[in-house]
């Protein structure tokens, strides 16, 4: 299955909204740091990879962690991720 | 009755230690070992004129050898680095203390500390010790209710922050907040306009002076706050003083094992007492270099770390080993940590496979310590030379006496002798570190003795061969990635919601993080419980607690459990959401 960049990010809000529902992303930008506008702790961001499987059926290893510190680069490294066969 | 665990032990072989252990003969330590003696080791204000943690941990070594030895390298969320000599941590906490001697601030005065792991921060804390002032480190996570609880508690005269963390959880505080005389903000971006009612540090650390002369300071003159919390009220401000240097300096040598030509990396925030503690004093006070990392967890990023800044002891928390643990051994045993002797854990007991992964990853075992905010430094530990049992904290320090006690009818204890028996884990009082009060709460405080005996809350049990096993707590207090978090806190931002008539939280076993925060929340009438309120509640209580302390699951329910007298009986809820039997209820409130 396949997924634009637009449904990838709308994957990522809706994952982030699950577990910081406080989040407002009318003040989000994209290419800064996302802990740095969010509060999320590791644990919250294993949660958000969870639901992110729930919903894209992507898996994220640990030492591609990273490659998702903002909106942005979590959208362009899924994209890729989901590309791999 | 004997786990199996009990009989696995990981041997050492003191000859094959890269360097010899500062404890060899843990038998022949504890017999040799005075505090008075412990107290020698340290220098001492000139003059005789006392002794203050700032200048042991600073002062000294930039007057001394050590003056251009790298004192603490700062490592940055983007990559970049600095490195403090001695004599540069020296001159910068000077300015610092400076900064607070213009500004009219006095000795006594209560400085709190709101921000990431940045240079400014280790600046700030040992400067105000300088300026004998007393230091009060938060956790960047918390939320506003926790902020302004602790800074009210501890009538904050002066906040050190960002221009982030100000705008976001403090600036609409201050006007509950009168006592707070002076916020001293660092920009997290260049050239951002301050936030109105704040004043800009690096303008006033550069115009100050870098030399500033240690009044005098008594060995029992407040130094650190730090807060705990209890199952019910507010949390506690545990007090220590600037002796407690002497059992920093003393559990750095024993427990950690430390050698001057040592870098040294504690992995915990000084928000905590541990990245107080070990994060900044012990390591300066033997004069090592202290790693500071100032982005968050990142196996990846830790193992880099390690790696590279040739760390060779390194003291972190089980959930984080446990974070490692996910990702593989893989990714350690591909690298090589040439420097690396010796690993300690604390925060909650570090579970066997986790000891054992570490000899997979790293061929070193990880040491298992206790302690709690009360004790300030290191009370129970496994030793570089001491065979380990894994599962188990290990055995008390020299100059530290251990045992377990039953509470009796008369306010006393009855010491529990046998081995294997479970009890209350208590320590003899007259330890440099303990804490000497809970700012405010002179009761709170008696209630925590009795006799010569600190009563810790932990229960624990003691093996035939000495060894100390930890079994839970005594009350209802949750323990999250290794931090004590009070029930009661996280309810009383729950009942601020319109819709909830009644919250009951509790620790929720989780195989990273120890526990995790779970709330069981009844509704008022006419409200409906649904996702959507769930999420609006999660918001709420999310917006006010911060990460660190709010809940991670909600449930809703039609009513608590309580006993007769009123009180949420959170253990029911607990066993239930183990689908644990509930044991006794004849105390239960009828239809709950």
């Amino acid at each position: 299955m396949s997924f634009t960049a637009d449904q990838i990010r709308q994957a990522m809000v809706d994952s982030i909204l699950e577990v910081a529902p406080e989040a407002d992303f009318a003040t989000v930008r994209p290419d800064r740091s996302l802990r740095g506008q969010i509060d999320m702790d590791s644990f919250d961001f294993l949660t958000v990879l969870e639901h992110l499987h729930a919903r894209l059926g992507v898996d994220v290893p640990e030492a591609d962690y990273a490659r998702m510190g903002t909106l942005d680069a979590s959208v362009a490294y899924l994209a890729s991720r989901l590309a791999k066969p | 009755m004997t786990p199996p665990d009990e009989d696995s032990l990981i041997r050492k072989d003191v000859s094959a230690l890269p360097v010899p252990p500062n404890l060899a003969d843990y038998e022949q330590a504890r017999a040799s070992f005075r505090w008075p003696a412990a107290a020698r080791a340290l220098s001492g204000l000139p003059g005789g004129s006392g002794l203050n943690i700032a200048h042991e941990a600073v002062d000294r070594h930039a007057q001394g050898a050590r003056a251009t030895h790298v004192a603490l390298r700062w490592l940055g969320k983007d990559g970049s680095q600095r490195d403090f000599s001695y004599a540069g941590l020296a001159a910068w906490s000077a300015r610092f203390a400076n900064v607070l001697d213009a500004l009219g601030v006095q000795r006594g005065d209560r400085v709190f500390l709101l921000a990431g792991r940045i240079p400014e921060l280790y600046m700030a804390v040992l400067g105000a010790l300088k300026h004998r002032c007393v230091v009060s480190p938060l956790f960047a996570a918390f939320g506003p209710e926790p902020i302004f609880t602790r800074m009210s508690i501890g009538a904050a005269a002066v906040l050190v922050t960002t221009t982030g963390l100000y705008r976001r959880k403090v600036s609409a505080l201050r006007e509950r907040l009168p006592q707070l005389r002076h916020v001293l903000v660092v920009r997290e971006e260049a050239g951002e306009p301050l936030p109105v009612g704040t004043l800009d540090l690096a303008a006033l650390l550069e115009d100050a002076a870098p030399q500033y002369r240690i009044g005098p300071t008594r060995p029992d003159d407040p130094a650190l706050l730090h807060f705990t919390s209890g199952t019910t009220g507010k949390p506690k401000g545990a007090i220590h003083v600037h002796e407690a240097v002497v059992a920093h300096h003393a559990t750095g040598a024993l427990a950690l094992d430390f050698h001057p030509e040592d870098v040294f990396w504690c992995t915990a925030d000084p928000g905590w007492v541990t990245g107080t503690s070990y994060g900044i004093v012990a390591p300066l006070v033997h004069g090592l270099t202290l790693i500071v990392d100032e982005a968050d967890f990142d196996a990846e990023r830790w193992y880099d770390i390690l790696g590279r800044e040739a760390v060779s002891v390194w003291y972190t928390a089980p959930t984080a080993v446990r974070m490692m643990m996910k990702g593989g051994a893989a990714s350690a045993r591909n690298r090589t940590f040439a420097r690396l002797r010796f690993i300690a854990s604390v925060g909650e007991p570090l579970n066997p496979q986790a000891v054992t992964w570490g000899l997979e990853a790293f061929g070193l075992p990880i040491h298992d310590n206790w302690w709690q905010t009360e004790t300030g430094g290191i009370m129970i530990a496994n030793f570089a030379a001491m065979d380990i049992r894994p599962g188990s904290m290990g055995k008390p320090l020299p100059g530290i006496e251990a045992a377990l006690v039953r509470r009796t009818a008369d306010g006393g204890v009855a010491l529990l002798a046998e081995p294997g028996v479970e009890g209350e884990l208590a320590l003899r009082r007259g330890w440099p570190s303990m804490f000497r009060g809970y700012l405010g709460e002179e009761e709170r405080y008696l209630k925590c003795f009795a006799g010569e005996w600190y009563l810790t809350g932990d229960l624990a049990r003691r093996d035939a061969e000495g060894y100390y096993w930890f079994v839970g707590r005594a009350d209802d207090v949750i323990k999250s990635s290794g931090h004590l978090i009070g029930p009661f806190e996280v309810e009383s931002a729950f009942m601020a919601h319109p819709a909830v008539a009644e919250a009951g939280v509790i620790g929720k076993p989780d195989p990273v993080a120890g526990e995790i925060v779970k709330a069981f929340v009844a509704l008022k009438p006419g409200h409906a419980p649904g996702e959507a309120l769930r999420r609006d509640l999660l918001a709420f209580v999310r917006k006010r607690l911060g990460t660190a302390v709010a809940p991670k699951e909600i449930d809703f329910v039609a009513a608590l459990p309580k006993t007769r007298s009123g009180k949420i009986l959170r253990r029911l809820l607990k066993a239930r959401e183990l689908g644990l039997p509930e044991g006794d209820l004849s105390t239960l409130e009828p239809g709950a």
